[in-house]
């Protein structure tokens, strides 16, 4: 097949830098590189806006003598190029200090089960095509209601690429992956105010795309919805966030327990491992090889091999998130995660959104966060929302131009539910989660 | 155009290339024989270098190459892009036969832009950061800094130091005029500390920058300054108490804080969204929309900053542009296609992170000109509010308007005197009112330190921001304590 063919032609590539490393006096060297292919295209307003051929290529290496280490990559695969990156990274290393944690994985600890994890599903999608896709996408929201005014388009794009990496242990592995999505954003407008929101679906095999028609409906209703915003009064109130929300509290979570946090003393969760950080009822599991899954992957960009894990299980921490490096500083082990979290699962509640909102009663039902304030040392967590003010269960009104703020150790502790809502698109699947009391700031 | 620095940036594309110049025109002839409005190639050859100590030792070094041409095709309101990252000709002439494919897409004429001429003033000496020391040179110097740094308290418990440094040779050609190119330097410092005490842990971190070389950051002893600064504010908030929550009296700083013009006003003013009628600031000019204290540029051409250019990323030279006058809104920012569109010229804000991407209209330099108060007087006014003297990031929904921005140094101020640092907070409002609540504006103007890097459609660019001492009576303060 063409795609074996050109994972063969391309591990010979890594293979040869590594050889080269060798040459130039590395102890040790690893290396990866990737070629990606895709066509993205964007309509507005019925009109095609953007057409933009993708192809994409870059090779990294990184070089250690003895423990002192450099990296360097480039976008040029020529075997010109190749020798000058390894010299590169080699002059570099000659500076940095010598580091008694630095160097490869163990090797026991390397991936050797190479299955079929099932990334690869190429579109062959022409720009006519993705244009007709997005042109139906766009008109679906378009012609949602009436208030909808404005578009900012529709885009369909679709990628193809392959991954190489390989190390002087002997690792030397290939695959290809794709990785496809639709996306609408629209406007509308009432009493002179506008409003934008968006939808997308995104997925490795096309047929597991949402409907075109689906995902500009969505756009548009989700639209619709914010028209009519006000603030709140400033008070404490329990906070739903939605499903597509609640994924940046578990990535707080997730990168308070990753390794460079943790040596760094840069996180809020130091020393947590084996300590209850979230209520009993909460498990978090990784799930690495789920066949076409976004996240799925068999080792990480180390070369270590990833395992199905329990990370939380009944509200305590049962594994930080390391790559080799930080589980030396640690006197721990590699657990696989030098490129972060793949496929992180949330063991979901029996109730559903609307359940959830029962529950809450009275509160803020947050579908959207803005800007960045979490401090990652302390937790202490205050950021834009906006959403929807509930009473009784029910949806009364959407809000928006406030903050919601509080300290996540204790929003942590503060989780009352999870919904069976899972959002499957990316690589945190998490429902809705409910949290007990947060202070709202308004006017 | 400065001679010296198009042939340097030939020298560094097309000889190593092989690419011929007459290459170039062969595809932008072939490119604007098609049916479209505008057209250009844009050739890229960067490298880059980071340097980071931590734990007292320069572990982590990386050297990266990037290069690569963009070949963009513009017909109405379409754009066909297609790159390569191989500088050769076949690659470009079937990048052009690709985008020509958008031409295709129904023609959609609009009148052609005339060109803008004159002379290109140079912002900044075609430097190159990675030389301008050794890399042995490097290394001492972060270890110097390290040493330094812990010196100054006993509480510092961690202290990480990056050093980075690009140089960027671009081409560009395009419809109307000749070859052009720059040379682009930029280097950037950071300091960030973790401190300890009585089992409380704090952040602090800064840095700066410039479009120099790395000696820029031994002049006025900068570095060490940056060390200072970092381990000043991680002290101040171990002491801090929750932030306030809800509307009151705002005091931002000079400098940095200025984001707040970037995130509330600027991006609502970019060409595009306000073509396309998506913007809160859209179809406005003429309308106030700020107090009449308020004034407002985005200036691509101060000397050595790391928002300027010299030409931007379609060749256009950059300008200052008066985005707020007297709170009267009087421009957007343009890039070609945008300006086109509009019937307008473009204001040298078409930026693109790389040849890889699309040019947008995109903030250079964003500032407020200085006022008349004293800012201790501003303080004095206000009998109860907070003073919000540093800022991390913030975000703009430019539709709504709404924008927030987060505080990482504040305080409370009572009865017209600065009392207790507060924890960071975000700071919520809304673009089109928040600048009308500005009721006093500093005579300090100043400009942040180099540091920005904005974000919009997934591209990142460097950008400036600055502001002189702002009083906003009224925004929303995000804490905890209600």
């Amino acid at each position: 097949m063409q795609t074996q063919k050109e994972i063969k032609r391309l591990e010979a590539i890594i293979a040869d830098l590594l050889l080269e490393a060798k040459t130039q006096g590395a102890s040790q060297a690893d290396a990866g590189l990737n070629v990606d292919n895709g066509l993205s295209v964007n309509v507005r307003l019925g009109e095609v806006e953007t057409i933009e051929h993708h192809c994409s290529q870059g090779l990294g290496v990184t070089v250690y003598f003895g423990q002192q280490k450099g990296s360097a990559s480039s976008t040029d695969l020529s075997p010109q190029s190749i020798k000058e990156t390894v010299s590169a990274a080699c002059s570099i290393a000659r500076y940095s200090s010598a580091d008694s944690f630095a160097g490869l994985p163990d090797p026991e600890r390397l991936a050797t089960d190479f299955k079929d994890l099932d990334l690869h599903h190429p579109w062959e999608l022409n720009a006519e095509d993705a244009i007709t896709l997005a042109t139906r996408c766009e008109d679906s929201a378009r012609h949602y209601h009436s208030d909808i005014s404005n578009s900012e388009g529709a885009s369909v794009d679709t990628y193809s690429g392959i991954r190489v990496f390989g190390n002087s242990l002997g690792f030397l592995h290939g695959y290809a992956s794709t990785r496809h999505s639709i996306s609408c954003s629209v406007l509308g407008e009432r009493d002179g105010n506008m409003e934008r929101d968006y939808w997308y679906s995104v997925a490795r095999n096309k047929d597991q795309l949402e409907k075109v028609e689906d995902i500009g409906k969505k756009a548009a209703e989700r639209t619709i919805q914010r028209l009519g915003a006000q603030s709140l009064s400033t008070r404490k109130c329990p906070v739903l966030y939605s499903a597509e929300t609640a994924n940046s509290l578990i990535g707080s979570f997730l990168g308070a327990i990753s390794g460079g946090s943790l040596y760094r003393k840069s996180s809020f969760l130091l020393d947590s491992l084996d300590t209850k950080v979230f209520p009993e009822f909460i498990r978090l599991y990784e799930q690495p090889h789920l066949l076409g899954a976004l996240g799925s992957a068999l080792y990480d960009a180390e070369g270590v091999a990833t395992q199905a894990n329990d990370i939380v299980a009944d509200g305590i921490v049962k594994s930080y998130l390391l790559n080799s490096y930080a589980a030396r500083k640690l006197g721990m082990q590699s657990t696989g995660h030098a490129d972060g979290i793949h496929n992180l699962c949330i063991t979901p509640g029996d109730k559903d959104f609307a359940q959830l909102l029962k529950q809450m009663d009275t509160g803020l039902l947050v579908t959207e966060l803005m800007g960045q304030g979490v401090n990652p040392v302390t937790g202490d967590y205050s950021r834009g929302a906006s959403g929807f003010w509930v009473e009784q269960g029910v949806i009364q009104y959407p809000v928006q131009e406030i903050t919601i703020a509080g300290n996540l150790k204790e929003m942590f502790q503060q989780i009352l539910a999870v919904g069976n809502d899972i959002d499957y698109r990316s690589n945190i699947r998490t429902g809705s989660i409910l949290i007990e009391e947060m202070a709202i700031a308004g006017k | 155009m400065d001679n010296t620095v198009l042939q340097l940036a030939k020298q560094a594309i097309l000889v190593p290339t092989g690419l011929q110049e007459n290459d170039i025109h062969r595809v932008l002839d072939q490119l604007i024989s098609g049916a479209v409005d505008d057209g250009d190639i844009y050739i890229q050859s960067s490298h880059y270098e980071s340097w980071v100590l931590e734990d007292g030792i320069v572990k982590e070094a990386n050297h990266n190459i990037e290069q690569g041409a963009g070949v963009r095709a513009l017909s109405g309101e379409k754009t066909g892009l297609a790159y390569s990252d191989k500088i050769e000709l076949a690659e470009l002439l079937t990048a052009a036969k690709n985008v020509l494919a958008i031409a295709r897409q129904g023609q959609n004429a609009k009148v052609a832009m005339t060109p803008k001429t004159g002379v290109i003033k140079q912002l900044y000496a075609p430097l190159n950061p990675l030389r301008s020391l050794s890399d042995q040179e490097k290394v001492d110097f972060l270890r110097k800094i390290d040493v330094e740094t812990r010196k100054i308290d006993p509480r510092i418990e961690q202290v990480i130091i990056s050093l980075v440094g690009v140089q960027e040779h671009i081409l560009i050609a395009n419809q109307g005029s000749s070859l052009l190119g720059d040379v682009r330097p930029l280097v950037r410092m950071n300091v960030s500390v973790i401190v300890a005490d009585k089992g409380q842990r704090e952040q602090g971190s800064m840095g700066g920058g410039a479009r120099s070389d790395y000696n820029y950051f031994f002049a006025q002893d900068r570095a060490l300054g940056y060390a200072q600064e970092a381990v000043r504010q991680a002290l101040v908030n171990l002491e801090a108490i929750p932030a306030p929550a809800g509307s009151m009296t705002v005091v931002l700083g000079s400098g940095w804080p200025g984001i707040l013009l970037h995130e509330a006003i600027g991006h609502g003013l970019e060409g595009d969204f306000n073509r396309k009628g998506t913007s809160a600031f859209s179809g406005r000019i003429g309308e106030r929309v700020a107090s009449s204290l308020c004034t407002i540029v985005d200036d691509g051409t101060l000397d050595n900053r790391r928002g300027s250019l010299s030409i931007d990323d379609e060749g256009t030279p950059t300008q200052c542009t008066t985005l707020i006058e007297n709170g009267i809104l009087k421009g957007y920012m343009q890039d070609r296609l945008n300006a086109r569109l509009m019937g307008t010229q473009s204001t040298g804000n078409g930026r693109r992170e790389s040849y890889a991407h699309t040019p947008m209209p995109r903030m250079t330099n964003t500032y407020m000109l200085p006022g008349e108060s004293d800012p201790e007087e501003i303080l004095r006014s206000v009998k109860n509010g907070l003073y919000a003297k540093n800022f991390g990031g913030g975000q703009v929904d430019i539709t709504s308007g709404k924008f927030v921005f987060s505080a990482s140094e504040a305080y409370l101020i009572e009865n017209g005197k600065i009392t207790q640092p507060v924890k960071g907070a975000t700071l919520i409002g809304n673009g089109p009112e928040v600048l009308t609540r500005v009721s006093m504006v500093g005579n300090d103007l100043e400009l942040d330190s180099g540091v920005g890097t904005c974000g919009k459609e997934g591209q990142s660019v460097p950008v400036g921001v600055g502001q002189p001492t702002l009083k906003i009576d009224a925004l929303t303060v995000g804490g905890t304590n209600v």
